[in-house]
């Protein structure tokens, strides 16, 4: 391939754009690493331990845009303490020492204080782009940094954080020559919006077209924005709270249906159900719905507002809708790719909100659905068996019955068969997460034909550490593996040290495995960084004779090419 | 005087309205007794008799004089300090343990201190002692957080104290209580903290107008000096402050322990009651928490219901940070009412 001067073989790996396929390209020869490596620009971390910022900048000096991933996903759920690590701090202190054009930077679960937001703003003239998500530890006033200090500011989108709000005045901290802003999403900011300092801002960004704002913008501010911004393709509606007849609820409905680029519609934190059908005219543009946090829009006035969203394709709702709503998405929406149900009564006291009907009805209503996230009280094998006939598409299908370990309801058998015949007719399948009774058998499933498969999550299931070895040992592209208070043990755990070198990451917590179990397996594997989360102050390692017994709360291992990591508080293990 | 009576009361909390200060306890069958949060039976800050039985409309008056704040004598008695754990009955709490800091001259952090006055305010450490599980493990006599409190039910019954009960019956668990009492499984389902939160708010600011308590979550942080790292608590899983305390102390006492393991004790001893006794005269922790307008009020002083709605961290201090916040929570509720 050395026939084309460099210049042109670049020019061939501009329309590159995966990180997949670059990395790909990069290990062809030699000369295609030099030249990829050269021409990057995105580069994706999914664990910021698995490397270092020097590394990366020896390897991509032109890096412009950066994604880091921090915690593991079960820091979600709250398994992890939040001292644990995935600090960015050092992360843009290096970025800003090599001087780096950085664009983009975009965080998930990683903890940000306001001296990394303010580093941030002042080291990259030319940054455009931040997208925080699950992130925490900072303030307001870091986002002022960012507003006053990046003057080419195109995305601040803050998605689902832990922001300490201020109140403060972070939204006049936008210059008033800054019209660049094509994202803006601070929904979820707890505190008061400076509302004339954010009429301003959207009135001078004509390029805006996301628009996410927090629960304490009115409905009257919202008619005055929208007003400011027909051009808006994603708009996050804040506090809907209103009179149907009041002259605010009048300058809404004239604005809403001059937004005919509108596209994506969420929020509604706060709403008037009877307002919705404000949104009526435009529904019909939809491809994106996310009523999830709309707990007070219930049965009818969502099924009104379903029934013109012809074109939807992402729709993400509360268990509220019902079997029957479910009914109503599956007759209306042909165009549906994915669905969220979340789950409104999260103490599970027995509302039956949604069944396996709701989801059968779905699968048989909607040819194109392939991403599926869906919390239930009960489920039955024959559902199951059947949304796989009807679905074979699926690439993620996430099942949570709220009850740990519950049978299906009609035979009170496990669920076994249901999700084997889900991984034998999804050939496609990638993300797969699981739920109430199972025993080894659906592991065995697993390991024979979930060949796709990179993520699996798996709680309260399975019976002996055979379950964990048909995983590790069937599915080859396996990435991240993430078990809670399931009896896998040390057997499991040591059976094929080497699998964990082909895999990002590995989660077990309450299940059987042993300290002794854990401090074999780091020695043998001097590449893996094995951590063990204590919560007991109590335990000690050096109690040598023990260790074959003492079980480990939580075990946190994933590959590394720069060793242990150090900055672990003192309750994080490392073997 | 009827101990066993105390003992059946149920667990469970209706909720009241957000004003009042009473908490009253549901009871399946007969047995209502109704008892300000602080488990005075009266607001009188001298010794109270037995409670029993307060009708519904006995809150109202109730509620007014329980919230205010009294410099009183320490209470009805002030029982030596007893280190002997094992005997501490729900008397002993009066001392004031827990709030060593409220309307008091002294300046002292020490737990071992007598007759501060602390008028109503007292009662709480009874408040939490009275809904502590009974539990048989020795955890239970670890209660630094309320170095008097004797955690057991079999403790209290054994010890008739003279004004048993502010009231305040010792809880058993009833098959009967709500959702609350249900065994809740950290991290399941599997939900978002963010989510969680926000549901609970939208559900709890519509739920307000139909008097029903809010489904959701409520999950806000606990950190405490000294810990090596801080917890998340849901606060809607519990009904008083009572649960609250033993969920935090089951949560933290690792730490406590852990100290005393650096101090020369083995790991895996369980805490003698000396060695525990030596931890506990050290320090002196209070119970904290951050409101809605950033300022730091100690637990206990509002109601239950009030305290959720605005608490949004919790922090577990040395008794010596912690002085002077007494005050504020109840001129700062006023000025709301």
């Amino acid at each position: 391939m050395n026939y084309f001067p460099d210049e042109v073989i670049e020019h061939v790996f501009d329309f590159v754009t995966s990180q997949r396929d670059r990395n790909a390209i990069s290990l062809v020869c030699k000369s295609w690493y030099k030249i990829e490596r050269y021409s990057r620009q995105r580069v994706f971390i999914g664990n910021c331990y698995a490397i270092n910022p020097e590394r990366l900048l020896g390897r991509f000096p032109c890096l412009r845009s950066l994604t880091l991933k921090g915690k593991p996903h079960f820091a979600d759920f709250n398994l992890v303490p939040h001292e644990w690590g995935g600090f960015v701090q050092p992360w843009i202190e290096a970025l800003a020492r090599s001087r780096l054009g950085l664009e983009e930077l975009r965080l998930k679960r990683m903890v940000v204080t306001d001296v990394s937001l303010e580093l941030l703003s002042r080291s990259f003239p030319n940054f455009k782009s931040l997208v925080l998500v699950s992130c925490e530890g900072f303030t307001t006033d870091g986002l002022a940094s960012i507003a006053a200090n990046c003057r080419h500011l195109r995305d601040l989108d803050l998605q689902e954080n832990e922001i300490d709000d201020h109140r403060g005045q972070w939204l006049s901290c936008f210059p008033d020559t800054c019209t660049t802003l094509v994202t803006l999403n601070f929904a979820c900011l707890e505190g008061e919006t400076n509302l004339v300092a954010l009429e301003r801002l959207v009135a001078r960004s004509p390029n805006l077209k996301s628009l996410k704002l927090n629960r304490a913008v009115p409905l009257d501010a919202l008619a005055r924005l929208m007003v400011c911004a027909p051009q808006i393709v994603d708009l996050g509606v804040g506090s809907y709270e209103n009179d149907p007849d009041s002259e605010s609820y009048l300058k809404l409905q004239a604005a809403i249906k001059k937004c005919t680029s509108l596209k994506r519609l969420s929020g509604f934190l706060e709403a008037s159900p009877h307002c919705l059908s404000a949104f009526h005219p435009i529904c019909h543009n939809l491809t994106s719905l996310n009523l999830s946090y709309a707990a007070e829009i219930h049965g009818s006035h969502l099924i009104k507002l379903i029934q013109h969203c012809k074109k939807l394709q992402r729709l993400w709702i509360l268990d509220s809708i019902g079997d029957k709503g479910l009914a109503v998405v599956a007759s209306t929406c042909k165009e549906l790719q994915e669905l969220r149900v979340f789950p409104t009564d999260l103490l599970g006291g027995g509302n039956t909100a949604v069944t396996e009907d709701g989801l059968v009805a779905i699968s048989a209503g909607c040819p194109k659905l392939h991403s599926i996230l869906y919390f239930c009280q009960q489920m039955t094998n024959a559902a199951l068996i059947t949304v796989a006939k009807n679905c074979p598409n699926f690439i993620r299908f996430r099942l949570c019955i709220l009850e740990p370990n519950k049978p299906d309801h009609v035979t009170s058998q496990p669920l076994d068969e249901g999700f084997g015949a889900i991984v034998q007719a999804c050939k496609n399948l990638r993300r797969l997460s699981l739920s109430g009774l199972l025993t080894d058998q659906v592991f065995q499933y697993i390991g024979m034909y979930a060949t796709q498969l990179e993520m699996l999550s798996i709680a309260f299931a399975g019976d002996t550490d055979k379950g964990m070895l048909y995983v590790l040992n069937g599915c080859k592209k396996m990435r991240k593996l993430e078990i809670r208070d399931s009896p896998f043990g040390d057997t499991a755990l040591l059976a094929d040290v080497n699998k964990y070198q082909t895999m990002r990451s590995l989660w077990m917590s309450s299940c059987e495995v042993t300290l002794g179990g854990c401090k074999r397996l780091a020695q043998k594997a001097p590449w893996l960084n094995v951590e063990i989360i204590n919560e007991n102050d109590n335990n000690r390692m050096e109690e040598n004779g023990h260790e074959g017994r003492q079980k480990v709360d939580k075990l946190y291992l994933y590959r590394t090419v720069v060793g242990t990591r150090t900055d672990a508080p003192p309750f994080v293990w490392i073997l | 005087m009827c101990p066993e009576e105390e003992l059946q009361s149920n667990v469970s909390v209706a909720s009241s309205s957000p004003t009042s200060n009473c908490i009253s306890r549901n009871t399946a069958g007969g047995g209502l007794k109704e008892h300000n949060y602080l488990g005075l039976s009266d607001c009188s800050s001298v010794g109270s008799s037995t409670l029993s039985g307060l009708a519904e409309d006995d809150k109202a008056t109730i509620s007014l004089k329980a919230t205010e704040l009294t410099l009183g004598l320490p209470g009805p008695q002030s029982p030596a300090r007893d280190t002997d754990l094992n005997l501490l009955s729900p008397a002993k709490l009066d001392e004031k343990t827990f709030f060593p800091l409220l309307p008091s001259k002294d300046e002292i952090c020490s737990s071992s201190q007598k007759n501060i006055a602390l008028g109503n305010k007292r009662g709480f450490s009874d408040a939490m002692d009275q809904f502590s599980e009974a539990k048989s493990s020795v955890y239970t006599e670890k209660n630094w957080m309320f170095p008097e409190v004797a955690a057991t039910q079999s403790v209290t019954k054994k010890e008739v104290p003279q004004n048993i009960p502010k009231g305040q019956s010792i809880t058993t668990n009833n098959s009967s209580s709500p959702p609350a009492a249900k065994a809740q499984i950290v991290g399941w389902p599997p939900v978002r903290s963010y989510r969680k939160n926000t549901l609970a708010t939208t559900c709890k600011n519509s739920d307000e107008v139909d008097g029903k308590p809010g489904s959701g979550a409520l999950f806000v942080k606990v950190s405490m000096d000294g810990a090596p790292y801080l917890r998340k608590v849901d606060l809607r899983s519990y009904t008083n402050y009572g649960e609250l305390s033993s969920a935090l102390e089951k949560m933290f006492t690792t730490f406590t322990l852990g100290q005393c393991g650096t101090n020369g004790a083995t790991g895996k001893d369980m805490l003698s009651e000396t060695k525990l006794k030596d931890l506990l005269n050290g320090k002196d922790y209070v119970l904290t928490y951050e409101d809605k307008d950033g300022d730091w009020m100690l637990v206990g002083d509002v109601p239950w219901e009030m305290f959720i709605d605005v608490c949004k961290k919790l922090k577990i201090m040395k008794g010596c940070d912690a002085i002077g916040l007494a005050p504020r929570a109840m001129e700062k509720s006023k000025m709301r009412a």
